[in-house]
């Protein structure tokens, strides 16, 4: 008998359609809290094409009547931007290569292998997070300042180059990967070096990108460190540099909204490029189930 | 040449010592099996093997060197994990290749020897996948032949089977054997599947808290158990005990209020002074008969009454769970028998089959 041949069901009641009342607060919520994130963002897109005496305008125009693109040709001229961005994506990319390669390579000791005081050690290491930069900040400098690294990318590089948050992040991953994919390796004849070279960085894409997005951005839009340690304008970073259209006299609000705008693009491509895998867990681990 | 042997092993973790100075001897191309309940140290006594357990005392030989500081690379064995542990993010190819290439062998010969293992494990569709698109006994295989194509001397296998379903074990089972045969090299197996056990190995080492209780051929452990952890550990269903009490100078013995012959073989292993020494008797479920057997003397018989709790038809045989003399006891019976539960039925129970036990040490007599 085919499905067809069945009897029609006697009409079935539909039931009405419920307001979901719920459903709309819910929605409701989320809108206004997603508008309030995205205000101070979208200000400062508008108010990058406005005169600086239209910025304070009340009430807000978000639209400007006539965009004034010039403010980011001027950006460019008025100070050295180009090196400020070139200084910052410098710094940025150094920091975060070797971040992720100090991370991944202690986590792998502090997940994988077995030496004395291990986990001892481990407790220390992330306890130091707990620790305000506020703190050392400024014996930190005065340690610099002997080594003569003052007004060098170099000191930003030495401070940011270790994270006990990057460790502990890639060896919560490494922990999930299982003890016996190492223990092959070992016996197919591998390295230690070599198993976390070709065996746990490639199954760590997932926190490799979140580490990655974290000091990327955190180091991009770092402000203390660079205005602590840099003065000269040859080494400043974009952030610090935007301070130089801050003069005694003048503040220009376009053209800072302007810097900043494009200050944002490196990590909004760097954001939008690795959350995929952000978001995403591992795809497999080769082991049953 | 890939003799094993482990001379007085140890492994401690801090303080809990799990592996007591075991002494084995495995021999080249021997199927030795490690069984014992789940935290015996079986998977650590292979995992010594393999080195990637550090040995706390005693040494480990390979061949004729000890191997106790070799890393596990160079000490030409290959081991098949629980899991499987295959390289999740290469495909199957590569998985098993992945050893050879790190030894530096020619390109033409790794692909010589990962297509013949993928022949002979039947995966040779499958080598362009990876892991996650392989069900359990394709993973199993590759990971059998991912050992396979490094040619070890040893192969270790901790559980290979145990994340399969019955029918595919009962067929992997075999395979195993069949490689083992013909790969000439020598086995070391760890289970906690007393049927795998018996029906693979050349030899089984009975292992508990981290002592070996006995090594020996599967038959031989069933016959002459050394001890009641043995005899109660091997054959399923399991040996049946009943305590008892030495009496007419070892000819019998007393259970609660009936009397029970003894084998000569039994009798003469009691030492002098045995009246009335405090004993337990193993009857095996398959001395349990309705009627008396042709080639059973019938004076090495007794008549004993069980009710019978539960009755499970296997379709071969009839298995009666039930209590005998206050004990419960499991028989295996004819399927032809009409007992079922709340039965009261008469069992002959052949005592010329039976093992004795010293109650205090749990050591058999007469073996
Ligand atoms: N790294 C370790 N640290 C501390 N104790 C351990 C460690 N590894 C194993 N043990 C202990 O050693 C004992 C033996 O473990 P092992 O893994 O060898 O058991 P097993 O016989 O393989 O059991 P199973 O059948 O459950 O796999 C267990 O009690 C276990 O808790
Ligand atoms: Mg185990």
């Amino acid at each position: 008998m085919s499905i067809d041949a069945m009897p029609a069901p006697a009409a079935l009641k539909r039931p009405r359609r419920r307001v979901n009342w719920g459903l709309i607060t819910t929605y409701v919520i989320v809108i206004l809290v997603t508008l309030t994130m995205l205000a101070p963002f979208i200000w400062m897109i508008s108010a990058s094409l406005k005169l600086d005496r239209d910025v304070f305008a009340f009430p807000i125009q978000w639209i400007p009547e006539n965009p004034r693109w010039e403010n980011f040709v001027e950006i460019w001229t008025k100070i050295p931007l180009g090196l400020f961005v070139m200084n910052t994506f410098q710094l940025t990319i150094i920091v975060t290569i070797l971040q992720l390669l100090t991370s991944s390579f202690a986590a792998y000791a502090f997940a994988k292998l077995r030496f004395p005081y291990r986990n001892a050690l481990f407790l220390a290491y992330i306890a130091t997070i707990a620790m305000p930069w506020q703190v050392y900040m400024v014996p930190q400098f005065v340690m610099m300042r002997g080594f003569g690294l003052t007004n060098t990318l170099t000191a930003l590089v030495c401070l940011q180059a270790f994270t006990a948050f990057g460790v502990f992040l890639m060896r919560q991953f490494y922990m999930s990967i299982p003890d016996e994919l190492c223990e092959a390796a070992r016996i197919d004849g591998m390295s230690e070096y070599g198993i976390w070279w070709r065996i746990m960085l490639p199954l760590s894409m997932p926190a490799i990108s979140t580490l990655t997005i974290f000091t990327f951005v955190t180091t991009w839009n770092d402000f203390l460190g660079p205005l602590i340690y840099l003065t000269k304008t040859e080494v400043k970073t974009i952030q610090i540099g935007i301070r130089m259209f801050i003069s005694q006299y003048t503040q220009e609000y376009g053209l800072i909204m302007a810097a900043s705008v494009v200050s944002l693009i490196p990590v909004l491509i760097v954001f939008l490029a690795l959350q995929r895998f952000f978001v995403e867990g591992i795809a497999s681990t080769g082991l049953k189930g | 040449m890939a003799g094993i042997s482990l001379r007085k092993l140890r492994k401690t973790f801090g303080t809990l010592t799990v592996v007591h100075d075991i002494d084995l001897e495995i021999a080249d191309k021997e199927f030795i099996i490690l069984v014992g309940p789940s935290g015996c140290g079986k998977s650590t006594t292979l995992r010594m093997i393999a080195g990637l357990e550090d040995i706390s005392s005693g040494d480990l030989v390979i061949g004729d060197t000890i191997v106790n500081d070799v890393p596990p690379k160079n000490r030409d064995i290959a081991m098949v994990f629980q899991n499987y542990a295959l390289y999740p993010h290469m495909t199957v190819y590569k998985n098993m290749a992945f050893g050879l290439e790190l030894r530096h062998s020619p390109r033409e010969i790794i692909d010589k020897k990962v297509n013949e293992a993928a022949e002979i494990l039947d995966i040779a569709h499958l080598l362009n996948r990876r892991p996650k698109a392989l069900s359990g006994g394709q993973r199993q295989r590759v990971a059998l032949g991912r050992a396979m194509v490094r040619s070890p001397a040893v192969f270790l296998l901790d559980e290979p089977l145990s994340n399969l379903d019955a029918k595919l074990r009962t067929a992997m089972r075999a395979e195993i054997t069949k490689l083992h045969r013909k790969l000439d090299a020598t086995f070391i197996y760890v289970t906690h599947d007393q049927v795998e056990a018996m029906t693979m190995a050349d030899r089984i080492v009975v292992m508990k808290d981290g002592h070996i209780h006995q090594v020996d051929t599967p038959q031989a452990l069933y016959d002459r158990p050394v001890n009641m952890f043995v005899a109660g550990f091997i054959g399923a269903p399991q040996m049946n005990f009943f305590p008892v009490a030495v009496a007419r100078g070892g000819t019998s013995v007393r259970f609660g209020d009936r009397e029970l012959p003894l084998p000569a073989r039994l009798s003469e292993a009691l030492p002098p002074g045995s009246a009335d020494r405090a004993c337990m008797l193993g009857l095996r479920p398959e001395h349990f008969h309705e009627r008396l057997p042709v080639d059973v003397d019938p004076a090495m018989t007794a008549e004993m009454d069980m009710e019978v709790e539960l009755a499970e038809p296997m379709g071969a045989e009839l298995h009666l769970n039930g209590v005998l003399g206050g004990e419960t006891v499991i028989a295996r019976v004819s399927p032809r028998c009409q007992a079922r539960a709340g039965d009261r039925i008469t069992l002959i129970a052949d005592l010329s089959s039976a093992h004795l036990f010293d109650k205090k040490t749990e050591a058999a007599f007469g073996n």
